[in-house]
């Protein structure tokens, strides 16, 4: 103990350093940090943010931030529900793409049986009617997943693998497989602009997200609880936990953030395609979800982390597709490369080594210490 | 002393049971082949009862064949791999881009060349990530999903278009039909047509005997089997668990470059839209076959039967004129989700016996 005090007041700036590099935002933190230098160096313009006219006339926002930042909407709504459920179960679900082309599908299926010319209350309470029967089916279908996972010990990417088989199909089946757009202006609302405010729609549905998952977290011991689940399962019923309970709810949880992203996903657009909608979103909330340093095996969690992940994703893709030389389908190329190397960064194994290295180096700068002293 | 003798008559026969549960898994999945496709022939007929109904299927699932045996190999280790798929269609672009400049005088090459090339695509595959996986420790999951990304961004950096191969030698490999003996059907005008296979199938069915017989009994397939069942048991009985759990990915790998030519045989060309989802089929196959993703439970017997079952399921959905593509994945989808059922059952037994 008193050792390392010692060396903390000798060497405090050292001792800060290590606890940041320790801490778990470092990684994700640090990589966002070398995007923007490298977008910086490569394009000073990058960040530029201007305040011009829309195709509807509306002064809008618009830059590569703003993108990112709208963009990353979907993303950021899935890992939190993808950390609560790694966290619970010890595993992901896959299956979070095709149950947004379910939600997105049951959505669509409602509003398009109404007229475009519709009052506003009218399509307000329609709209809302949509919302919640989307959050109702999807919030089922990870029930269905939950109840494989908690109830029949099924590992999670398995179980989920039955909805990633089938899900598309279902989201076509819901609407008989036909094309649908919506003509109605309003509908695209919630995907990009409400007219008179600058800032995307996106943007305020993930800061309402984030703000309720923030109070839930804050308010009840489902954080405590999905921890100690994940962590030791048995040893937390032995302490009156409902473990089947804690990781069926975690599933819940994320099939209500796959309802919001479905209903932002088929507002962008007013259309769905069923088998490109959300395509390999899955991977992309994983990765959110490894990249925050979460351990993907179960455990303690730190939701920040995770969002900060969903961000570096989205600015990773964003500023890849910037190099017009790239194809948009090769860029998971590049993807790749830069994940792998952040992720070897940021493997405990590596971390160990590092630390080892250090405590050899300590432990010699000691040892000569205690050799001058003697002399 | 009568404390003790119980202990070992309980040891006795948790082994016989867990023995039956194994074996419990590959029966249920034989019958429910068996049974369906004879489903298929009584109320079906159409071309069901041809002999070449069943030679198609395999001629059509060579590839994913080789693809869920080396699945197999990888998840009774306890890890995954979902890389498979993408490096298959990694593995045809390659090939056809390469055969097409050989075709065109560009470079000097054979058949035999681009067989080399495709097996070392699947084996360096196998080696990064078995690296990665085995001696970095990390999630075999990640690891084969950047393998995933980098394969997909790769084809499409290799040729964005649909690349079909016209060099004569290969066309004609292509193109060989390999009559089975006694088995054909007696056509409209009263000839008899043999049944065939295609090259593909004769090689896929060469590498599940190897891998059965190498699982089955050699010193390495056991130790599959050990790691798979737990780590550190078999750590302390000598096995090097991180050599096997390499070895395990460097051979899936390897399955992946025969299984992404076989593929190629099959479509003679190359597009980075081939075997989409195939990962997906080919787990879905293993687990039907009986392998239990938490590791040291499987068969490549099971994953044949897996596969039969999979693709037969899927005729029959096309063939009952249900030609909307979207009911095949539901029925797989309702399969997997049975199969799972089953196999939880089961061990959930096992554990209560214990």
């Amino acid at each position: 103990m008193t050792e390392s005090a010692t060396n903390n007041s000798k060497s405090s700036a050292k001792g800060i350093l290590l606890k940041i590099v320790r801490n778990q935002l470092f990684i994700p933190l640090a990589a966002l940090l070398l995007l923007v230098l490298f977008n910086l160096f490569t394009d000073p313009g990058f960040f530029d943010i201007v305040l011009k006219p829309s195709s509807t006339g509306s002064l809008i926002l618009s830059g590569n931030l703003i993108t990112i930042i709208d963009n990353a909407s979907e993303l950021v709504i899935l890992a939190i529900g993808m950390t609560l459920v790694t966290s619970a179960s010890g595993g992901q679900d896959i299956s979070v793409g095709a149950t947004i082309a379910i939600a997105g599908s049951t959505v669509l299926r409602i509003v398009k049986t109404q007229a475009s010319d519709i009052p506003g209350g009218k399509f307000a309470g329609i709209i809302i009617i949509s919302f919640l029967l989307c959050v109702v089916v999807s919030a089922a279908f990870g029930a269905f997943n939950g109840a494989l996972v908690a109830f029949f010990k099924i590992q999670p990417m398995v179980a989920t693998l039955i909805l990633f088989t089938a899900g598309r199909s279902i989201a076509a089946w819901i609407n008989n497989n036909d094309n649908i757009s919506i003509n109605d202006n309003r509908f695209g609302y919630f995907g990009n602009f409400i007219p008179g405010i600058p800032v995307p729609t996106p943007v305020f549905i993930t800061v309402i997200c984030l703000i309720v998952i923030a109070v839930v977290l804050k308010l009840t011991n489902l954080r405590l609880y999905s921890q100690s689940v994940g962590i030791n399962a048995s040893s937390s019923r032995l302490n009156g936990i409902n473990p089947k309970m804690i990781k069926l709810l975690t599933f819940v949880i994320l099939g209500v953030c796959v309802a919001v992203c479905g209903f932002i996903k088929v507002s962008r657009t007013s259309s769905i395609t069923y088998s490109v909608i959300a395509n390999n979103i899955e991977m992309d909330a994983i990765l959110a979800v490894a990249l925050g340093g979460n351990n993907l095996g179960g455990g303690k969690f730190n939701l920040t982390a995770s969002v900060i992940g969903a961000y570096v994703i989205q600015f990773l893709t964003t500023t890849l597709y910037k190099f017009k030389e790239i194809d948009s389908s090769s860029i998971s190329a590049y993807k790749a490369v830069v994940v792998i190397l952040l992720i070897i960064i940021s493997s405990p194994y590596i971390r160990k080594r590092f630390d080892d290295l250090k405590n050899k180096r300590l432990a010699a700068k000691a040892q000569a210490n205690v050799g001058k002293e003697a002399n | 002393m009568s404390v003790n003798s119980n202990v070992l008559g309980g040891n006795k026969l948790k082994k016989r049971a867990s023995l039956t549960d194994t074996n419990l898994l590959l029966i249920i999945t034989i019958a429910v082949f068996i049974v369906m496709y004879l489903c298929a022939v009584l109320f079906l007929k159409k071309g069901f009862t041809k002999p070449q109904m069943f030679f198609n299927i395999l001629n059509e699932n060579a590839s994913l064949l080789v693809l869920s045996c080396g699945m197999t190999l990888v998840m009774i280790t306890g890890g995954i791999d979902i890389s498979v798929g993408q490096v298959t269609s990694l593995v045809c672009m390659t090939c056809a881009v390469y055969l097409q400049k050989v075709n065109d005088g560009v470079i000097n090459g054979n058949v035999f060349t681009s067989v080399l090339i495709a097996l070392g695509i699947g084996l360096a595959f196998g080696i990064v990530q078995g690296f990665l996986v085995a001696y970095l420790e990390f999630q075999p999951f990640i690891v084969t999903l950047a393998g995933l990304f980098f394969a997909k961004g790769m084809t499409t950096i290799v040729s964005s278009d649909r690349i079909s191969v016209t060099f004569e030698p290969f066309v004609k490999l292509c193109r060989t039909e390999v009559n089975v003996p006694f088995l054909g059907s007696v056509n409209k005008k009263g000839i008899f047509v043999p049944a065939y296979v295609e090259v593909g199938v004769i090689v896929a069915l060469a590498v599940v005997v190897l891998l059965f017989c190498l699982l089955k009994w050699t010193k390495l397939g056991r130790n599959f089997y050990a790691v798979g069942g737990n780590n550190q048991s078999a750590n302390m009985l000598g096995i090097d668990v991180k050599l096997t759990k390499f070895l395990a990915h460097v051979l899936c790998g390897l399955c992946a470059g025969i299984g992404g030519y076989l593929f190629f045989l099959h479509a003679c060309s190359g597009s980075p839209l081939h075997a989409q989802g195939a990962e997906m089929n080919a787990i879905a196959s293993s687990i039907i076959g009986g392998t239990l993703l938490s590791g040291g439970v499987g068969n490549i017997a099971g994953t044949l039967f897996g596969v039969l079952s999979l693709s037969t399921i899927k005729n029959i959905v096309t063939s009952l004129g249900l030609e909307d593509a979207w009911w095949t994945n539901i029925t797989v989808g309702v399969m997997l989700c049975v199969f799972l059922l089953i196999q939880s059952v089961i061990l959930a037994r096992k554990n209560n016996k214990k």
